[in-house]
Order: C-alpha cells, then structure tokens, then sequence
C-alpha cells in the first residue's frame, strides 16, 4: 500500500458526497413526514442508499494513498471496467427476472387462476413489472455496459471521474428497483413504458444527465480523430430518451411527502405526447441504442470492416430524423384527428428504408465471413438478430398503415409484433453482445462452452417462432372474429368467444416464452462458468477487448 | 492526420477503407445499395402522393384537406347509418310484433334471435353466463324460477326498466334487513330460518320451535313471498320452495339473508340500446327454455 499522505478531497468526490448526504437527509425528512406507505419505503430505500454512496465515497478517500487513478498505464489507455462489468451482471440478472415474469403473465392469460387473487401479483401490477424489467431493466443495463465498453475502446480514453461512472450505473439500477417494487405496491402513472412515479422520474432525470455527461466527456477526451459510427447511435439514444422522459412526465405532484403526480397534458394531447414518448422509446432505446451494439460487436465478432460508410451516415440521420414522427400511428381511430394518424402512418413507410439501412450495414457486413455462422453461434445469434430487426421494421410500416391498423390494433398481433423485434433483435444482439463482452471484461481466452451456446440459440429461436407465430395467428384470428357480420348485420361473436378462442394459442405462447427463459438460464450459467473456470487469456489482452492492433 | 487519407483496400473485397480505424474496427467506402436508394424514394413518393390525396399536414387554424375530401369520421358515421337502415325495416316491424306474430314469422324470428344472440353476448352474459346459465347472485335464465315473471313481456319489461336500477318504472322489491335493523330477536331470526328451510327440505337445527318460526314468517314474510312460500311475482318475492336461491340455499345463507339482505341490480337497458335490441333480447332469452 502506499504511504498514506494528506491530500485534499477531489471536487468530484467532494460534490458527490455532499450531493448523497443532502438527498439522504430529504429522503429521511421525506419519510418521515409521509403519510404514504409506498413513499416511505422508497425514501427509506433511497436515505439508505444514499447514505451508502456516501460512506463509500469517504472510505476509498480515507483508504487510497492519495495516487490519482492513471489515465494510461504504458502508454495504452487504463480503461475504467468495473462499471462495465456490474452493468453486465445486472443485465442477466434482470434480464432472467423480466423474462420470467413474462412468462407468469402469459401464464396467467391462459390460466387466469395464476393471479392468486392478490394485489401484488396480478396482471395488472405485473405486466408494467415484466415490460420495464425488460426493456429498462435488462436492455437498459445492457446499453449502459456496452455503451461504456464502446465509447472507451473505440475514443481510445478513459471513462471521466471516478465516480460518476459509478454513479450513473448504480444509480440507474437504484431507479429499476424503486419503479419496479413501486409497481408492485400499486405506485404507478398509469403511462405504458413510463409507469414510474414523479420522484422516481426525477431521480432517473439526474442519473441521465449525468449519463450523457459521462458519455460526453468520454468522447471529449477521445484520442481517435473521428467518432465511430456506434457511438453516434449511442449519444442519439441518451439524447432522445432525456427529451422524450421529460416531455412525457411532465408532471405535478399531489404532495411532496406522496407518490401520488397528474400529468400537465389533457385529453388528446396527453394521449399523443404518451405515443410520441412509446413510439420513440421503440425508435431511441429499442433500435438506436442496439443498432450501436450492431455496429460495435457484430464487425468485432466477424472480424471484418462495416459494410458501408456511407449507408451507415444515410440510415442514421434518416433513422432519428424519420422516427420522431411515427408515434400517431399508436392511435389510428381515436380521437386523434385523421390529419396527424395520416402524418403517423406515411413517415412511418418512409421509415422503412432507413431501418433497412442497419439490417443491410450489419448482414453485408458478414461478407466474407458467413462461413463463421457455421462454427460460432454467437455470431449467428447477432446475426439471426439483424435478420428478426428486418423482418419487425418491415412489419411495423404495415402495421402502420390504417387499413392494416383496423385488423390488428388491440390484438395479439401488436403482441406478436413487438416480440418478435423484443426477444428476436433487441434479445439476441444483447445476448451476442454479453456473449463477447464477459469473457473480454473478465480476460478470458473464450466462454466456458460455445456448446451451451448452441443450446441457448436452438432453443430460444425455437421459442421465439413458437411466441410470434402463436400470436400472429391468434391476433389475426381475434381481429377477424371481432368484425365479423352475419347476414342481418349484427356482430357474429360476442368478445367472451374471442377471448375463449385465444386460449390455445396463449399456451402455445407461454410455451415459448419458456423456452426463451430456458435459454437465458443456460446462458447465465455458461457466463457464470466463464468467468468462474475459463481459461485466462494472454496477458496482453488486458481489461476488456479482443487483441488491439499496435496503435 | 496524415493516416486519414492514406488509401487502405479491405484484401477479401477489394473495396476501399475510410482509412480510419477504431479499436481495430474499419469501414468499408461502399456506395448506397441502389435498390434501397430506390425504395426509399419511392415510399417518400408514396407519402407525398398520400398526403395530397387525404388529411394529413396542420396548418395554424384548420388542416390541409386532401382532395378527396376524405374524413373517417364520416366515413364511420354513414356506415353506422347504413347498418341501421339496413335493419329498419324488420327492426320496426318487431317492436309492434306479439310473442305469437314473432314465432310465426320466420324473418322476424331469425332477426330477433341474431340481434338477442349478440346483443346478448356483449351485455348480458358477463353477469348471466353466455349461456344464460347465470351464477351466484344472478339469475338463472333457462329454467323456470323466474323472480319478476317469465312471458315475453315480462321479460321485456324487466329488460327495459331493469330492477333496482334507478330508472322510475325500474321493478323494486326491498326486503328488509331484520336482523341489522332490529325487527327481529336473533332467536326469532333463527326459528324462521329454520322453519323456511324445514319447508324447502334442508335439515333443520335441532330444538328449534318451528312453530314459533311459522308464525313469525306469516307475520313478516308472506306478505311478499306468499303464505305457501311460493313467492309473489307482484311484489318481486322469490318463490322460497323452488331450488333457486340466487345467494345460496342453506340453512346459513337463510340466515344471513334474513339478517342483511343481499340485493342485486339490474340495469335499464332503455336509452343504452334501442327499442328492437331490447325487444329481440326478450325474444333471444325466452327462447332459452324457462319463457312462459
């Protein structure tokens, strides 16, 4: 250890210390005076927290010697990993809560007995639980890690500070788990993909902007005259988010001292700022933000050079400028005026060229190389994944459109829809990206099995077409059925037919959806064993990333 | 900066880098495939043609048209107009029609039995079962316990006012709560209990003057379930020897009924679906088996 010697408290340090113990002592006055059970326990959870942030930050200053942490260590960049790696475990982590989840709910819609009559474990509480698990949660984490892991390799620089990293990661996770056990204990705005309360907004609003901060300063100190093209899909994605969180949250509070918020948007308007919010949510974190992990992981893996340079600058601006427009298509037949469904609809055709640009960039990018897809599966996981992007950015325009839009809104089909871009692309490329990045972070020649792979892509890909076609069939099914005449005019099935007709097909769902659990379960165990008993790797690879070329 | 425009030629394809070069990752200088180009232009195409053929850009005050003048809200309401015209004709014809007129009368049968069956399944069966089976609570409509009366208009006019419901002709029958409200001792309550339930067949608490519990019953209940038990249709008494006890028949049930009644609503369907609905629903569930 070094001697220890007297050194001031960095501003970084100090500012953060001094931001906890405030919030801590809030959070305590908070909870004190509420006459909220579910504030209580968040403020509780958040004093503790806090408090905990706190004390860490004194103790590593009490305990180092004072040395800064080294920018470069022989001239190579001293990458700053551990966030990285806690970002990696967390997104399995909930990625198997979030799918299993889903898994409960599915069951329950075909065997409604599985609500146990509680509270906490209806559909209604749960399905918010299993959408944010998965998509915040799981997906969340897994941008946050990679996008970390990127912007360093591929800036060539060290994360900035030392504790804003952690901050922002932890912090984000704080914030999964006030929303998700606020949805449990009935905490909730009642906006599908944004359910958390106004104090749980705020606070994600705080670790956001210092997210992009993060991922600024990265940048700024970057030692490569160009940004890659990944990172710009990254910062679009943190970008848009905070503007689309702060739009559609826009809320008031009842009290300070509740959990309790109304929404400053009215009627209609509020209706297509929440769509604006769900559409781009799709569009931003959904697509953008895994798009960045194509554009890293997929080339990395291939060992060959991005298709098209010119395509990749194309497809982006057109992508971000395009999908801002698309969210009235979520409302075609409501009191939406015609005028804005229409805008919806056309921009979201023009849209499918642009998304086509990712799916062209990332498979193109495999020539030369598809005689890998033989032998590494993780590869063909990422690379099934562009192809389930393609096939879900195609059927969304359809689905777009108002005529199509008549027969599948409100059905499975939507369902059938969103799985198929969720599990298919938004999954496998977060698996293939884990797959790369564990033994990378943990230095680690190769996974514990590529065997187990193997496992994990048969079977989800089997759960996956068991999943989309089950409600393809069942969505169209429904929809035909519900506008169904006989000969006098009147409507040929009652909803209860519809709902009774659907039942098959939602254990067909389940089934699959069982599957896809399956194989995230072989997977954690095939990373726990990688970085439990997999071999070391050379010792030049160093923290994180495949061999580096001599720079 | 002098590596930026250094040529670099990908050896697998032949095609030039961008020269730059990312923790080992490169681009390749590949043109715009054309046939995405083309698509791409042609969906905008598309969407321009689009928005000059309907509603689609906000202007300050209103919003371009289109010029085909096309509005889905009109679109929507011609085709609720067209279905009503298009069931007018039989629609009108029975509401005027008797039970005999409608059974006789194929078209007019087939109409009202379509119109009951789905007019039925949206908003009667969440409370009576899709089959008119019913549950606890609510009625049984296929077999023959009817409360309020089983003829066609009987049925019909419970339909259209409902019962309990708040409409001014809704059908109102309020038992009161004996036990709750203090009108009878507890052992009073017990003894026609169990007087109700030796009449009904149900085993009867041992000790219990049975006597006593008659004469209480003709005292307070008659008046509305008949001095026979058998219910009075008039004063919306359930008949008490039949099977049908919408809470329950035991001895516990009784009591709790007699203590603090339990008492469903029915709603008024008047104003919430039109004359021929209502009227073909009355058709549809006397048909069930239990009409009169």
């Amino acid at each position: 250890m070094a001697q220890p010697k007297a050194k001031l408290i960095t501003l970084e340090e100090g500012g953060f210390a001094l931001f906890l113990v405030l919030l801590a002592f809030a959070c305590i006055i908070v909870a004190g005076k509420t006459y909220d059970q579910v504030m209580a326990f968040h403020t509780a959870f958040g004093a503790l927290c806090a408090a905990a942030g706190a004390f860490i930050i004194f103790k590593n200053y009490f305990n180092d010697g004072g040395e800064p942490i080294p920018q470069e260590i022989d001239g190579k960049p001293n990458y700053n990993m551990g966030p990285v790696k806690f970002g990696s475990v967390a997104a399995m982590f909930w990625g198997i809560a979030g799918f299993t989840v889903g898994l409960i709910i599915a069951l329950q819609l075909a065997f409604p007995a599985l609500n146990f009559d509680l509270p906490w474990t209806n559909f209604g509480r749960l399905r918010p639980l299993h959408t944010s698990a998965v998509i915040f949660a799981f997906g969340g984490n897994v941008l946050l890690a990679t996008s970390m892991y990127v912007v360093q390799r591929t800036s060539r620089a060290r994360m900035p500070g030392e504790i804003l990293p952690w901050f922002v990661i932890l912090g984000y996770n704080a914030f999964i788990v006030i929303a998700g056990t606020g949805y449990l204990l009935g905490a909730t705005q009642g906006k599908e993909y944004a359910e958390p309360e106004w104090y749980a907004d705020l606070w994600l609003t705080i670790v956001w902007v210092a997210y992009l901060m993060l991922f600024l300063g990265t940048l700024w100190k970057r030692k490569e005259p160009h940004i890659y093209v990944a990172n710009w899909f990254y910062l679009a994605f943190i970008v848009t988010i905070a503007m689309l969180h702060l739009v559609n949250n826009a809320t008031i509070p009842v009290s300070v001292f509740g959990t309790k918020s109304y929404i400053a948007w009215a009627g209609v308007q509020d209706a297509m700022v929440q769509w604006w919010y769900g559409h781009n949510a799709v569009g931003f974190f959904l697509t953008a933000g895994f798009l960045a992990i194509m554009y890293y992981f997929v080339p990395k893996r291939a060992e060959r050079p991005v298709y098209s340079y010119r395509l990749s600058i194309v497809h982006f601006w057109a992508l971000i400028f395009i999908y801002i427009w698309a969210g009235p298509h979520h409302l075609h037949y409501t009191a939406l005026p015609q005028w804005a469904s229409t805008l919806g609809a056309t921009f979201s055709i023009i849209l499918w060229m642009p998304s086509w640009g990712g799916m062209i960039n990332g498979l193109m990018t495999l020539s030369g190389a598809w005689d890998k897809l033989r032998t590494d599966p993780v590869l063909r996981m990422m690379v099934v994944s562009v192809a389930f992007y393609g096939m879900s950015t195609f059927e969304g325009p359809l689905m777009s459109l108002r005529a199509v839009n008549s027969l599948s809104h409100y059905t499975d089909w939507t369902i059938g829809h969103v799985h198929s871009g969720a599990l298919g692309w938004v999954g496998y490329i977060s698996f293939g990206a884990l797959y790369c990045l564990i033994p990378w972070l943990w230095n680690k020649k190769s996974l514990y099995s590529l065997k187990l792979v193997n496992w994990h892509f048969w079977l989800s890909t089997m759960g996956i077409v068991l999943y989309i076609c089950a409600m393809w069939v069942s969505g169209i099914m429904q929809g035909l059925m519900w506008r169904a005449y006989d000969k006098m005019g009147f409507l040929e099935y009652s909803f209860i037919e519809t709902v009774d007709a659907m039942f098959p097909f939602y254990v067909i769902r389940a089934l699959g959806g069982a599957l896809f659990v399956i194989g995230a379960l072989i997977m954690a165990y095939n990373l726990w064993m990688t970085v439990r008993h997999g071999e070391a790797a050379v010792a030049e690879r160093q923290a994180g990333g495949a061999l580096a070329p001599a720079e | 900066m002098t590596d930026i425009h250094k040529r670099d030629v990908d050896a697998l394809s032949g095609v030039e880098t961008t020269g730059h070069e990312w923790d080992g990752l490169k681009e390749l200088n590949n043109p715009l495939p054309k046939w995405w180009l083309y698509v791409f232009y042609a969906c905008i195409v598309w969407a321009i043609g689009y928005w000059v053929v309907y509603p689609s850009w906000p202007l300050l005050s209103s919003y371009t048209t289109g010029v085909m003048g096309n509005s889905q809200r009109a679109d929507a309401l011609a085709a609720l107009e067209a279905g009503k015209a298009a069931r007018a004709e039989l629609g009108t014809k029975l509401i005027d029609a008797s039970l005999a007129d409608i059974s006789s009368t194929p078209a007019l049968l087939d109409f009202a039995m379509a119109n009951g069956r789905a007019a039925f399944g949206d908003n009667c069966a969440a409370c009576h079962g899709s089959g008119g089976t019913g549950a606890a609570g609510y009625p049984n409509l296929q077999d023959d316990g009817w409360i309020w009366g089983g003829t066609l208009d009987d049925i019909h006019t419970t339909l259209k006012y409902g019962i309990r419901s708040g409409h001014s002709d809704a059908r109102i029958a309020d038992m009161p709560a004996y036990g709750r409200d203090g009108l009878l001792e507890k052992d009073q309550i017990t003894q026609v209990a169990n007087f109700v339930a030796s009449k009904t067949g149900l085993e009867t608490e041992a000790g219990v003057d049975l006597a006593a519990g008659e004469t209480i019953y003709q005292e307070n209940c008659a008046a509305c379930h008949g001095e026979d038990l058998k219910g009075l249709r008039e004063m919306g008494g359930p008949n008490l020897m039949g099977a049908n006890y919408l809470y329950g028949k035991s001895l516990a049930a009784i009591k709790a009924q007699i203590n603090n009644p339990r008492m469903g609503v029915m709603p008024a369907w008047e104003g919430r679906l039109d004359p021929a609905t209502i009227k073909s629903l009355a058709v549809y569930v006397h048909s069930f088996g239990g009409g009169e």
